[in-house]
């Protein structure tokens, strides 16, 4: 099979716009959480979130590297589709600057791809166009209404801005989307499909019926309406659900040799890609974590590793209560080899990006073996469970990384492992 | 300028994103101010909305350039 590395990477996170800029904040302990704005939130039972900061709104007050989104994409343009296409678009032309690539030639164009997902879509559009119709009647609905919130229209702009005419795909796997992403784009240059490929995922569901959807759920955090920053603490006693984030990640994955021939700057190496699904609830994941240990055993396999191999796991952690299956499933894994493990949720800064969390994680465990450095857990202030895992709490550490597993699980019972690695020639 | 073509004027230069002086009564939305099929269809529904007029399919494809905007609603609104 061919090799893939990640030679390119781009974000927009609710820290910040930008992988730097992200990565930064995430290291300082920064959390993205913060009380919501741009809509009426005062009788929703969540009303945390962490949002991208925006100029115009507080939370982009005074923000050196908050999201401008007149600077990705003309105002006419923004009109007509959702926020998650135009996070989309940022990451992806963020990770092809990143890696330098801009293909010129009718060959280099028909081998570069895209496959980019988002677990929700255009769900903010969707409801605002319902409302419209109700009131104004089936003439008022735009011709830009299904093409502004259909999930592959972030490939489909991104293909066009970059003229990239390789496989144009995209997934929808819920929370598992981003991960998935990046690994069926890894898989189709491991098969030969493309030799270059941008891949993750984008979200914003963070609107009235966004949040409305996920309290019935009693998914969210709803006990710390008044102290937004301690909302989202993975594996702490008093966590009480996820607190939902925005963005987008992507990254430029190419074929080893192809990269090499070019002189790209090579990140990681894409190793393992696991899948798995837990046939079990819609929402639940399967108690035993058979789901998750069934999906990380398969990356370990395909990227022929022991446990042992493993130095660093970016968690799913949402801060619900499946973060004790999860971490049970990693202990079944790793066995003897728990106690050297370090595994953390970054949701703790930055919340669950749903769609885009695979993508916006796998870019942390890249820079986690870049900069040698394991992101913090925040708000772990009474662990819920005792484990020889290292839960990084409060603060990040400094620490081999060569092998790093980044998890997404999400509703379905959909499950994805990637192994990323430190590149050696 | 009458008060119809300002109206039209300003929906055009909104929803296209141009600048005010392109936006002559010449100007053909396709080839002069680059909208795609899609625009066009969405700048008769302005229209429809701005002047609380129905503009039927037949006459929405003879509207080609600002001028034939400008004419077909000047008439459209004085009849009402």
């Amino acid at each position: 099979m061919r090799r893939v590395v990640v030679t390119g990477l781009g974000m927009v996170s609710p820290l910040a716009c930008g992988v730097e800029q992200s990565w930064k904040r995430l290291l300082a302990g920064e959390s993205g959480a913060a009380r919501i704005e741009g809509f009426e939130a005062s009788d929703l039972a969540c009303q945390v979130a962490m949002q991208v900061p925006r100029p115009g709104r507080a939370k982009g007050e005074g923000h050196e590297d908050s999201f401008d989104a007149d600077a990705w994409m003309e105002p006419k343009e923004q009109r007509k589709v959702d926020d998650f296409i135009i996070f989309g678009v940022a990451a992806a032309r963020q990770a092809l600057k990143d890696a330098d690539w801009a293909p010129k030639t009718y060959q280099d164009q028909i081998e570069t791809g895209v496959l980019i997902g988002s677990g929700i879509g255009g769900l903010g559009g969707i409801n605002e166009t319902s409302l419209l119709l109700q009131e104004k009647g089936p003439r008022r609905v735009s011709p830009f209404f299904v093409p502004g919130r259909l999930i592959n229209l972030i490939g489909g702009h991104v293909s066009i801005e970059h003229q990239l005419k390789g496989p144009n795909h995209a997934v929808v796997t819920a929370c598992s989307t981003g991960t998935h992403a990046i690994g069926d784009a890894a898989r189709l240059i491991m098969l030969g499909d493309a030799e270059v490929m941008v891949a993750g995922g984008a979200e914003s569901a963070l609107n009235r019926i966004g949040i409305a959807g996920f309290c019935a759920c009693k998914a969210l955090a709803t006990a710390f309406n008044d102290n937004p920053k301690a909302a989202s603490r993975p594996y702490d006693r008093d966590r009480d659900g996820f607190v939902m984030g925005e963005g987008a990640g992507c990254v430029v994955l190419e074929e080893l040799e192809h990269a090499k021939r070019r002189g790209a700057k090579i990140y990681a190496e894409v190793t393992g890609y696991g899948m798995s699904g837990d046939a079990y609830h819609i929402t639940a994941p399967s108690e035993d974590g058979d789901g998750a240990f069934r999906c990380m055993q398969a990356a370990l396999k395909r990227a022929g590793i022991k446990p042992s191999d493993i130095d660093y796991v970016n968690a799913h952690g949402t801060s619900t209560m499946a973060d004790g299956i999860e971490l049970r499933a990693v202990e079944r894994v790793l066995g003897d080899a728990a106690s050297g493990v370090s595994m953390s949720s970054t949701k703790s800064s930055v919340g669950h990006l749903l769609g885009a969390a695979g993508a916006v994680e796998a870019i942390f465990s890249v820079l986690a073996i870049r900069d040698q450095i394991a992101p913090a857990t925040l708000n772990l202030d009474n662990p819920a469970f005792e484990t020889a895992i290292d839960l990084v709490p409060h603060n990040p550490r400094k620490r081999k990384i060569d092998v790093a597993l980044s998890n997404s699980f999400g509703f379905g019972g959909t499950n994805a492992t990637l192994v990323l690695r430190r590149y050696e020639a | 300028m009458s008060d119809v073509a300002e109206r039209v004027k300003k929906i055009v230069i909104e929803h296209l994103g141009v600048d005010a002086d392109k936006v002559v009564d010449s100007a053909n939305f396709i080839d002069d101010l680059g909208a795609d099929s899609l625009d066009t269809v969405e700048l008769v529904m302005a229209f429809e909305e701005e002047f609380g007029v129905e503009i039927p399919d037949e006459s929405a494809e003879g509207i080609v350039t600002v001028g034939d905007a400008v004419k077909f609603l000047e008439k459209a609104t004085a009849k009402a």
